[in-house]
């Protein structure tokens, strides 16, 4: 147990101190999303009509870019030798590299989400069905990105192959995030679309280090 | 010639049925005559590699 | 069987022998389903002649489909029971399933030009074989980012599997995301009762195509075993000169070279 937390934190610290990598996702998601606008025509309706999908895009996006370095730097200096050889289970560490990628990434953008859903004029009666899908589906890119992240250790030119493996994977939570708010908008609610992602994150919560780890130990051998 | 000239011009829809026959036809071919010239070509090298080294396994 | 073909020599026997009249009855059947779609099946009724398209679209989206699961089976062969010519059966269907994907999604476009006036539908199952399509992207460049071949082979047995886990969710998503956006689905002949003057065709195109991946299949594989016993070769070839120059005298190089 203490293993897996430690793992966190020292996940956790090793981004607050580089910094840049979590400025990074942050930056390219506000900067995405606020290129809109300029890009379709400031008009609030018809803002307000694509927001969540911009949103939950440039979420989407955002944490793509972060993937590539999700085991490279510990694969390049033999850390993740290490992480494997220690009694945690693989499918435990994996799990914490998981964690600690969402809380620099999924968990920022989601408290971000309603200050820029403000800037697209989504319904305010919107917003919250849009942070709840938000912080129920971005645990979902977190898990599958390292699923993508561990396969392809040591390949070339990991960064495209990693966007190209992990998009089909961010389909549903995408369909089923963005489908919530604009299920809600047409009054009806958003509740199967959010029932759907939670359904989503807990099948995830499991099966993805799973996944992963296999990954992991092909990598290793 | 007039049924033939009614059949090739499918209702009206000549361009794309023959288009889309004509891309399987394009696609499908092309692998297939793809694996064969590899094929072929494999197995040739093979065998005269296997004549210059003697080995049949 | 499985175990019985698990031998390489065996296999090369095996397919050596079926190879040529798989390849001909896959000839004979496709010329046959091409007689029916093209001459001897109905206009529809709404859609003319431009129905003959779905001829070709059907199929290629069962193939598309179907291999992709094959090629789930076979990476899941290849990882539990670690059959040796699993991950060869495996690579080789890719680029197979990936062409009838492409012609699906060609042909789906070409259907729907004509009826719905855009080039492309976002209809659920012309959305799902274009992720289909990705997904093969996705196995061949992952398969083919490595130096080293055989871990090439094992990240995509494991992408295989999550891939096919995944295909029902994704199928599910989109044909969700779908009925949010749009009351029904487009592509559909005659109703939701195919006539069975329409559904022969259909299905001797299928089994066409079936037969055409499993020649296509036969031959890539024996080319990769080919190309395997090739490398092999050319390492011995390397070593046996050194062998025989080796000051250790002709013994040992006799018993190198064995």
């Amino acid at each position: 147990m203490g293993a897996f937390f430690g793992l966190i934190r020292r996940d956790l610290r090793l981004s607050l101190r580089q910094g840049g990598e979590m400025g990074l996702v942050l930056g390219f998601f506000v900067l995405a999303v606020l290129l809109f606008p300029f890009g379709v025509g400031p008009e609030p309706e018809l803002l307000g009509r694509i927001a969540a999908g911009i949103i939950w895009v440039a979420a989407l996006l955002a944490a793509v870019i972060s993937l590539e370095r999700l085991f490279a730097t510990d694969y390049a200096d033999g850390s993740l030798d290490l992480i494997a050889l220690s009694p945690l289970p693989l499918e435990a560490a994996v799990g914490a590299k998981a964690i600690a990628h969402w809380l620099t990434t999924g968990l920022p953008l989601t408290v971000l989400s309603p200050l820029l859903a403000v800037f697209l004029n989504l319904d305010p009666s919107a917003i919250p069905v849009l942070t709840l899908g938000l912080l129920l589906g971005s645990p979902v890119l977190s898990l599958f990105g390292t699923i993508a992240a561990a396969l392809t250790i040591g390949a070339r030119r990991p960064g495209v192959l990693v966007s190209l493996l992990v998009l089909p994977l961010y389909l549903p939570p995408l369909i089923f995030g963005a489908g919530a708010v604009e299920a809600s908008l047409t009054a009806e609610s958003g509740h199967a679309d959010l029932l759907l992602l939670g359904a989503l994150t807990l099948a995830a919560l499991p099966l993805a280090p799973l996944a992963a780890a296999a990954a992991l130990r092909q990598a290793l051998e | 010639m007039n049924a033939l000239s009614t059949w090739l011009d499918m209702g009206g829809y000549a361009a794309f049925v023959w288009s889309a026959y004509g891309i399987a036809a394009l696609v499908l071919g092309g692998i297939a005559v793809n694996s064969w010239h590899r094929y072929r070509s494999s197995s040739e090298t093979l065998a005269r590699l296997q004549k210059q080294t003697g080995v049949r396994e | 069987m499985m175990t019985r073909l698990a031998n390489p020599a065996r296999f090369m026997r095996v397919s050596g022998t079926m190879l040529p009249w798989l390849g001909g009855l896959t000839v004979v059947v496709l010329a046959l389903g091409l007689v029916w779609a093209l001459l001897l099946a109905p206009p529809d009724y709404q859609q003319g002649e431009s129905v003959r398209i779905m001829f070709i679209h059907v199929p290629a989206a069962i193939m598309a489909e179907g291999v992709y699961y094959f090629i789930a089976l076979a990476s899941f062969v290849a990882l539990i029971w670690r059959h040796p010519l699993a991950d060869v059966a495996a690579q080789a269907a890719a680029p197979i399933g990936a062409a009838f994907t492409f012609v699906c999604l060609t042909t789906g476009s070409l259907w729907g030009r004509p009826m719905w006036g855009t080039w492309w539908v976002w209809d659920a199952r012309l959305t799902s074989v274009l992720v289909l399509f990705f997904l093969y992207l996705g196995y061949v460049a992952l398969v083919n980012a490595f130096d080293d071949a055989s871990r090439g082979a094992r990240a995509g047995s494991i992408l295989a599997l999550v891939g096919v886990v995944d295909l029902p969710i994704i199928k599910f998503s989109v044909n969700w995301w779908n009925t949010l956006h749009q009351p029904a689905s487009i592509l559909r002949a005659g109703g939701p009762m195919i006539d069975v003057s329409m559904l022969i065709p259909l299905l001797v195109m299928a089994l066409g195509f079936g037969l055409l991946f499993g020649t296509l299949l036969l031959l890539r594989m024996r080319t990769a075993l080919n190309e395997r016993k090739t490398r092999a070769l050319r390492l011995y070839a390397v070593e046996q000169p050194r062998a025989q120059g080796a000051a250790a005298g002709l013994p040992a190089a006799r018993a190198a070279s064995r």
